[in-house]
């Protein structure tokens, strides 16, 4: 393993300490437990937003901590979701005493940490509530997994969810807009490489020189199934009809329900795509996928797009939810309605997303 | 009959125990996971280990309370809120006490996995570490039932577990990362399975040293 780090034990630490260097004005850091927040956080009448899971994912979720975005993330070990004390106290540092939404990646050991932290979090009088993102069509079988795993969906709701509260939107409002996007949000990843996880020192799965690995997560899961190299026109094609032809998907989902007092499980179903459908079409490197590549996927993705009648109203082309090194693409298609455009147009200002700020 | 000093003796030795296992515990994870329990749980005991010399002189309850705090915010991961609700709930379920019974014993195995079965929504089958723990419990209640001693029921635990851990290697897996494997995950032996059975496994070795 060759990577540029002094030790895996202090990998995160030293890299939150390099962010915090290079951005004095937008974020601040807090370490043990460890967080980024807005420089400027609590933001006075604003519900804080609030992400996080392991580290490796990078610009995901700290680098998208600032004004129009998230208010605090939570970075765990590698790969590994971090833990509720972490939330907690991001919480209490960024919450104005409008309440706290957590934005949550559904994978088993996120969603019961932050939990876990929502609980902490209402037992010291912060209105706390969760909202899951599963997004990955990759997973096909609903109901004796955990369900679908939470991807690119979450860089795209973190930016509109986070210009919602920049807009003034209450609690709920914002949790039913978050809810909102996850339904309409869709992706699909694939991986031409592995990657390396540094605390362990090889690579976390096999491919051979000629294999790639459809569906891929971004912490190297297994996908669907695992194939001889196609041209990037036929890898496109079939991520992006995976994405556009999944039919409507039922699941149950734990939120805080505030009335009852308790965690219930509420069923969502996630509309198909179809002829009309105005979208916002990411194309996301998976870390060490030459940008030009990238380039290359969209142009194909624009063309499958315009033939099954869907009109790509915005796009975002680039390196935005990664798996440290690995060497691949995921497609996310956002079905978007006026006010998800008007919020994703708003002024962002973080590390790794800015526009008219 | 278990002593405030086996327990600790016992936490220590799981530490070591896991500190041995790391390696063997992250490959078990590599093949259907996401290649971190072992360092996971490595990180969380030696957390455990700088924060025990501060409890050892307390309760039972106290202690493990402390080990279960200490793996929460430590482990991260699945395997922190789950471990940490099965210190925690083994702690409240041995509040103030400063020597365990074999009903007492028993009593907090099972408050300690029904957290887990909560915290989790896991159930039997699933390929999670409840295919160790519970039938560890059953095994355990059956033997304290019939009257066995302590390292009797202890050892009739650890058999339940280590053959719920291997029962595990033929199973789809329909919790954590490793159901999204469907089939794939056929084959391969549980780590956190692995991981619950170890730690029961350190508590028989130390009661049943010297006997």
């Amino acid at each position: 393993m060759k990577k540029l780090l002094n030790s895996p034990e202090t990998f995160v630490k030293e890299s939150l300490e390099g962010m915090a260097r290079a951005f004095p004005d937008l974020i601040k850091v807090h370490f043990d437990p460890n967080f980024v927040y807005r420089a400027d956080a609590p933001v006075k009448g604003k519900v804080a937003v609030i992400s996080g899971g392991g580290s490796g994912h990078e610009p995901l979720h700290g680098g998208f901590v600032g004004k129009g975005m998230l208010h605090a993330a939570c970075p765990g070990e590698v790969f590994t979701s971090p833990t509720p004390d972490q939330m907690l106290e991001a919480a209490k540092t960024v919450n104005s005493g409008e309440g706290v939404l957590f934005l949550v990646k559904n994978y088993s050991g996120d969603v019961m940490n932050f939990e876990m932290a929502a609980d902490l979090a209402r037992a010291e009088g912060i209105r706390t509530l969760n909202i899951i993102i599963d997004d990955d069509v990759a997973v096909k079988d609903s109901l004796y997994t955990e369900g679908r795993r939470g991807t690119g969906t979450t860089v795209l709701a973190e930016k509109i969810v986070g210009a919602a509260s920049e807009r003034g939107y209450d609690l709920k409002r914002l949790a039913d807009l978050a809810r909102r996007v996850n339904i309409n949000g869709r992706s699909m990843g694939m991986a031409l490489t592995s990657c390396t996880v540094p605390a362990k020192g090889t690579p976390t799965f096999e491919l051979g020189e000629d294999e790639i690995e459809i569906g891929i997560g971004i912490h190297g899961e297994p996908g669907r199934e695992r194939i001889k190299w196609r041209p990037a026109d036929e890898i496109t094609e079939m991520l992006a009809l995976s994405i556009i032809e999944d039919p409507p998907y039922t699941r149950k989902l734990r939120e805080f329900d505030e009335e009852k007092g308790e965690w219930v499980e509420v069923e969502l179903t996630d509309p198909p795509f179809q002829p009309g459908d105005k979208v916002i079409a990411m194309v996301n490197g998976m870390g060490g996928t030459p940008i030009a590549e990238l380039f290359v996927v969209y142009r194909k993705l624009a063309e499958i797009c315009e033939k099954k009648g869907l009109t790509i109203v915005r796009n975002l082309v680039g390196n935005y939810i990664t798996s440290l090194e690995m060497q691949g693409v995921m497609i996310t298609l956002l079905r978007v309605d006026d006010e998800m455009v008007e919020l994703w147009d708003d002024p962002v200002l973080t590390p790794g997303l800015r526009w008219k700020a | 009959m278990v002593t405030r000093d086996q327990i600790v003796e016992w936490i220590k030795l799981v530490a070591n125990v896991l500190e041995e296992n790391k390696d063997y515990l992250t490959q078990l994870d590599a093949a259907i996971g996401d290649a971190d329990h072992g360092i996971n749980m490595d990180r969380g005991f030696k957390k455990v280990m700088s924060q025990l010399p501060a409890v050892q002189d307390k309760d039972i309850g106290n202690i493990l309370k402390t080990v279960g705090m200490a793996l929460l915010s430590s482990v991260g991961g699945a395997g922190g809120p789950l471990y940490g609700t099965l210190f925690m709930r083994a702690g409240m379920a041995v509040d103030k006490k400063y020597e365990l019974t074999d009903e007492d014993l028993v009593a907090m195995w099972k408050a300690a996995v029904d957290g887990v079965i909560q915290r989790g929504r896991a159930q039997l089958g699933d390929k999670t570490m409840v295919d160790a723990l519970l039938p560890a419990v059953e095994a355990m209640q059956q033997a304290l039932n019939e009257g066995a001693d302590t390292v009797e029921i202890l050892r009739r635990g650890v058999a339940a577990a280590e053959k719920g851990m291997k029962d595990t290697i033929p199973m789809l897996a329909k919790r954590g990362r490793a159901s999204y494997l469907g089939e794939r995950s056929i084959g391969h032996q549980d780590p956190g399975a692995t991981s619950s059975y170890l730690i029961l496994k350190a508590m028989l070795d130390v009661v049943s040293k010297g006997q």
